[in-house]
């Protein structure tokens, strides 16, 4: 496979915030927990994890595991998890994780955050098939056009 | 990260290859023929088109390491299919979840900044 990007998720956004409230914002769980969405229980401590409920009435059935990877003040938080486990009859728990990575940075008097979530080649091929199903179309319908234009 | 932001340059590198394999009438007919009939082999590929079957497997080659389509080694020959899937559900996928941090980090942003 010649893409790069199917293994990783990345995002950038400038924060118009010190970069002490956007560290506090991620590395405090109950802090994390309010904008993400979810209850945590417990603090972030380096190696260790952080179980949660996501609180959205529609996904009250995922429970998460936070696998806090590194803390370094200020500057990058990190963690291993399931990347959006929604069947809940499904054991996430074998499944290898997905690593996400906060970095922050001074940036236009605030903070530039930047976020990379990796290892998504790692995950069971069913589970991208999931989401393919949602939506496969595309290619074959791609391919019976060109198919028609070149017999034509 | 609006819908009007430039496509990075690292992703459109990484989908050159894509287009270049695409880019050529021999590999688009044997792309169309592959998803039409396939799987097939490269003797019966041969017959449709007016080329080698050195430079038809070539062609194949060049499809197969843009993971359009793979091959198969039944005994003396090797059956080549088109393979949409591998890379449309793995883009469908990151897609999916990118959407999701958008919508997460919205709500970081307004937590942060209010």
């Amino acid at each position: 496979m010649t893409t790069p990007t199917t293994d990783c998720i990345k995002k950038e956004l400038h924060l118009r915030a010190p970069q002490a409230r956007v560290w506090k914002a991620l590395s405090d769980a109950h802090e994390f927990g309010t904008w993400f969405g979810m209850k945590l229980e417990g603090a972030f401590v380096p190696g260790e994890s952080v179980f949660g409920r996501i609180t959205h009435p529609d996904y009250e059935h995922i429970h998460l595991e936070m696998k806090v990877e590194r803390m370094e003040a200020e500057t990058l938080f990190s963690y291993w998890w399931h990347p959006y486990p929604m069947d809940k009859k499904r054991d996430y728990s074998k499944e290898p994780m997905t690593l996400v990575e906060f970095r922050l940075e001074v940036a236009d008097g605030g903070t530039l955050l930047k976020v990379v979530e990796s290892g998504f080649d790692k995950l069971p091929p069913d589970r991208r098939d999931e989401a393919f199903r949602m939506n496969d179309s595309g290619w074959t319908h791609q391919m019976v056009r060109i198919e028609r234009y070149v017999t034509n | 990260m609006s819908r009007t932001d430039a496509i990075p340059a690292a992703r459109l590198k990484g989908a050159a290859p894509l287009f270049a394999a695409l880019g050529d009438a021999t590999r688009l007919g044997l792309l169309a023929s592959l998803c039409a009939g396939g799987p097939l082999t490269v003797t019966r590929l041969s017959g449709q088109f007016d080329v080698s079957r050195q430079a038809i497997t070539k062609h194949l080659e060049v499809l197969s390491e843009a993971g359009l389509v793979k091959s198969l080694r039944q005994g003396r020959e090797r059956i080549w299919t088109f393979e949409p899937k591998r890379l449309e559900e793995a883009h469908h996928y990151l897609e999916r979840l990118s959407k999701q941090w958008d919508v997460s980090l919205g709500r970081l942003k307004a937590f942060v900044e209010n």
